[in-house]
């Protein structure tokens, strides 16, 4: 008889008995579920032992101006099995003032990255992350730039350097 | 510039000295012909021998999630072809996948066949690019300029179908810009005769080339577990035997209906990730064949009933629905509904999985346009390939993962 | 090239294979059929750069195509793409870096204007912060546009050049290019640390004030 692998339905079954309910929805044939941040470690690695073990992508949304938003960070991990090919989206919400949550990088080598960015455009700290500095802006860098508050022609840093004239050289 | 930790093993070459004395830094890039683009090592070397890499990104990072918030889903389609260069046409397929996803709209037959063929183009293209890189930093430069004339080759064919041979643009919510002509799938027909001699040609001349495989086989070597672990994807994944493939995996456009095989390899080094590309452009083609011989007749663009796609100028001016779709989806917030919902939509890239994390707000412009890209994981695992190696395998591995900067930092 | 005539007025008498010059002209056109280009290629545009240089449209045939990377050995700079904040000071060193006589080709949009990238992190136009001669127009430009980029500085070389270098002194053109206006109305840049931008900010308000 050939395997049958868990469907989503009863991994997110298991998940709940684990961790108590917890917000799932489904959207266009994605099964998303919403995990509080003081679980989302925990969770995370549960997930991973029952085959979700490709971690596709570590990404944030700021939500300052989404209408009906109740918390202003929404974390999103997107988690895929390379057996199954089933894909789960985890969400994570934190708030200002100091949105912080747990690293996964000791699960997924991979988050490593990821989480850096997220650190370096949207400010979330990672707790236990081993390396967390500024992965695409300028260490001098002071802002976040992704977050909504964040202009899109930033504040006058891409004209704060040194002019060369001919004269220079 | 300080490397972060780095662990060296002891092996003083006499005793009473230690290690880190006899270690110097190197700094690489970000501006280096071998690095193609802009990207930085901190290399640790010992010797020759590199005892430790230090990654840096960022060097091109120009905003393009941010800018995805300002424009319209038909707008950002020209930004994602900055996004990976060498092969923008799979870009824009990604983007109005994802977007497509977050409205729910059902394209014709015919545009999927579309879709599929430039998006395998692209991927020739791509592959014929980074070997060549590969071929061109072990000293084949002969093998590069085979592959520059194919590109060519494929640009012809892309500035027929759309008027730009390089950023192309083509792609539109519910459809594209310009339908196939008979002048294109000419060109496509002679390009799919023509180029498998290329292909052999380029074969004799580098997979049993004695100095290019002694440079990569052997070096970088990625295990199947660090590369699922790392979150590597496409060719490199697959070349570690990690058998993911979103084409089979989960088949968009129109790859369930064609007939076509995932390459692997379980070496996991240099050599195989370069035989890997050479075997997928074979692939390729034969996918471009097959959906040209296939390709189903019928309009290319959704209907005009359901006011996503533009209508033609013909449908505009001899039809009141075409007036009427046209109008309502050039004013602004008329057009389409956006539901607010957040989807995740990729596809499989030349250089692996290429996905947008779209948050819909009820208007045009994506809320959040987050993109998933294939080479910051790839890049990510950079230290632990090169780790051991000599200062001159540098170059193999860094060609051998194709990572291209805009698409890297965005 | 201005050769005098021989045996013209009673002047000294030239032999047929004497060619008499200004050394000015002598020396651009030295200068121009010697370009050793320095491809700062960052993005899009540098792929089209290669493309120019590769196998279909030759820019050998036009005397510009030993690419050489290092700045020490170029004198002609081609920064194809776009340049952003963590890669300008970047290409400032390597400008610097380069010997006399040297030149600075902006090749597409994004270089010259920052093209559609009009965010925070993208520098809106090189120019703002280096020399530009030559400035070719197109996202990317095609190759013949960069190869006739590439003709018309040989142009201006030779129409232009002098031997000291004198074509070079034109403080007067680039002070009205400066991003610096931008930057004093700014409250949010801290110019306390860093003195080069002090006396830059300076002279901008000298030069601001000298023209009202």
């Amino acid at each position: 008889m050939p395997f049958t692998p868990p469907s989503v339905d009863d991994v997110l079954a298991g998940l709940t008995d684990r961790f108590g309910t917890l917000d799932a929805s489904v959207y266009r044939g994605q099964t998303r579920v919403v995990v509080p941040a003081d679980l989302s470690f925990d969770a995370l690695a549960w997930l991973k032992e029952r085959g979700f073990d490709l971690l596709v992508d570590v990404t944030c949304v700021d939500y300052l101006e989404y209408r009906d938003a109740k918390h202003r960070y929404g974390l999103v991990y997107l988690l895929a099995s390379t057996t199954t090919n089933q894909r789960l989206t985890v969400r994570v919400f934190v708030d200002d003032p100091d949105p912080t949550v747990r690293s996964v990088v000791s699960l997924w080598a991979g988050a490593n990255w990821l989480e850096r960015e997220v650190w370096d455009l949207f400010g979330i700290r990672f707790t236990g992350h081993p390396d967390l500095r500024r992965l695409v802006m300028p260490e001098e860098f002071t802002a976040h730039p992704l977050r909504k508050d964040y202009p899109l022609q930033g504040r006058g840093e891409r004209h704060n350097f040194p002019v060369i004239t001919r004269d220079h050289s | 510039m300080s490397i972060a930790t780095p662990t060296f093993d002891t092996h003083g070459p006499e005793a009473g000295a230690r290690s880190e004395d006899y270690l110097w830094t190197l700094n690489f890039g970000p501006q280096h012909p071998a690095t193609h683009t802009t990207l930085r090592l901190v290399l640790k070397l010992d010797g020759e021998r590199v005892v430790d890499a230090m990654p840096e990104m960022g060097y091109l990072h120009s905003g393009f999630e941010k800018i995805g918030e300002h424009l319209t889903f038909n707008q950002y389609v020209t930004v994602t072809d900055r996004m990976n260069y060498i092969s923008p046409m799979a870009n824009n397929v990604a983007w109005h996948h994802a977007v497509e996803t977050l409205l729910g709209i059902q394209l014709t037959p015919r545009c999927t066949y579309i879709r599929t063929i430039i998006a395998e183009l692209a991927r020739i293209s791509d592959h014929l690019l980074s070997n060549g890189a590969v071929g061109l930093d072990t000293g084949a430069f002969t093998f590069f300029l085979y592959g520059f004339y194919q590109r060519e080759v494929i640009y012809d064919i892309f500035e027929t179908l759309c008027g730009a041979r390089f950023t192309t643009s083509y792609t539109r919510v519910g459809g594209v810009s310009h339908d196939f002509t008979p002048l294109v799938i000419e060109k496509i027909r002679a390009f799919i005769r023509t180029f498998p001699k290329t292909l052999d040609d380029m074969e004799r001349l580098l997979t049993r080339n004695r100095i290019f495989v002694d440079r990569t086989k052997g070096v970088g070597l990625l295990s199947k577990e660090e590369a699922t672990n790392g979150s590597a994807s496409g060719p490199v994944a697959r070349a570690s035997g990690v058998t993911r493939d979103l084409r089979k995996d989960e088949p968009y456009l129109a790859y369930g209906d064609l007939d076509f095989q995932v390459c692997c390899a379980s070496a996991g080094d240099c050599y195989s990730r370069y035989l890997v590309r050479m075997q997928e452009m074979r692939e390729s083609l034969k996918l471009v064949a097959q959906a040209l011989e296939n390709l189903p007749s019928g309009e290319v663009n959704v209907s005009i009933d359901q006011r996503v796609a533009r209508p033609t100028k013909q449908q505009v001016y001899s039809s009141i629905e075409g007036t009427i779709s046209h109008f309502e989806l050039s004013m602004a917030n008329r057009g389409f509904e956006v539901p607010y919902e957040e989807s995740y939509a990729a596809i499989e890239a030349p250089n692996g999985e290429l996905g947008f994390y779209i948050v819909g707000d009820g208007t045009e412009n994506a809320y959040r346009a987050r993109c998933r890209p294939p080479s910051v994981p790839h890049f990510a695992l950079f230290p632990q390939l090169i780790r051991g190696h000599t200062l001159s395998d540098v170059v193999a591995v860094l060609g051998s993962l194709n990572i291209i900067a805009a698409e890297l930092d965005r | 090239m201005a050769v005098m005539p021989s045996g013209s007025g009673g002047r000294i008498e030239l032999p047929e294979n004497v060619v008499v010059s200004r050394l000015d002209a002598l020396a651009n056109w030295c200068r121009k059929n010697s370009l050793w280009p320095m491809p700062f290629s960052t993005a899009c545009c540098g792929i089209e750069l290669m493309a120019t240089g590769a196998a279909k449209h030759d820019l050998a045939r036009f005397g510009a195509e030993v690419f050489r990377f290092s700045p020490r050995q170029c004198d002609l700079m081609i920064v194809a793409g776009r340049v952003v904040m963590k890669m300008l000071p970047v290409l400032q060193r390597i400008w610097q870096q380069m010997h006399e006589p040297k030149w600075c080709i902006s090749m597409g949009a994004c270089a010259s204007t920052g093209g559609v990238f009009d965010t925070y992190a993208v520098v809106q136009g090189i120019d703002r912060f280096i020399p530009v001669d030559m400035y070719v127009p197109g996202c990317p430009p095609r190759p013949e546009q960069l190869i006739q980029a590439i003709i018309d500085l040989q142009d201006k070389i030779q129409r232009e050049g002098t031997i000291t270098g004198r074509e070079f002194d034109t403080v007067g053109r680039q002070l009205r290019k400066r991003a610096l206006v931008e930057i004093t109305g700014h409250a949010a840049i801290d110019a306390s640390r860093n003195p080069v931008l002090q006396r830059e900010l300076a002279a901008a308000a000298e030069a601001i004030t000298s023209r009202t």
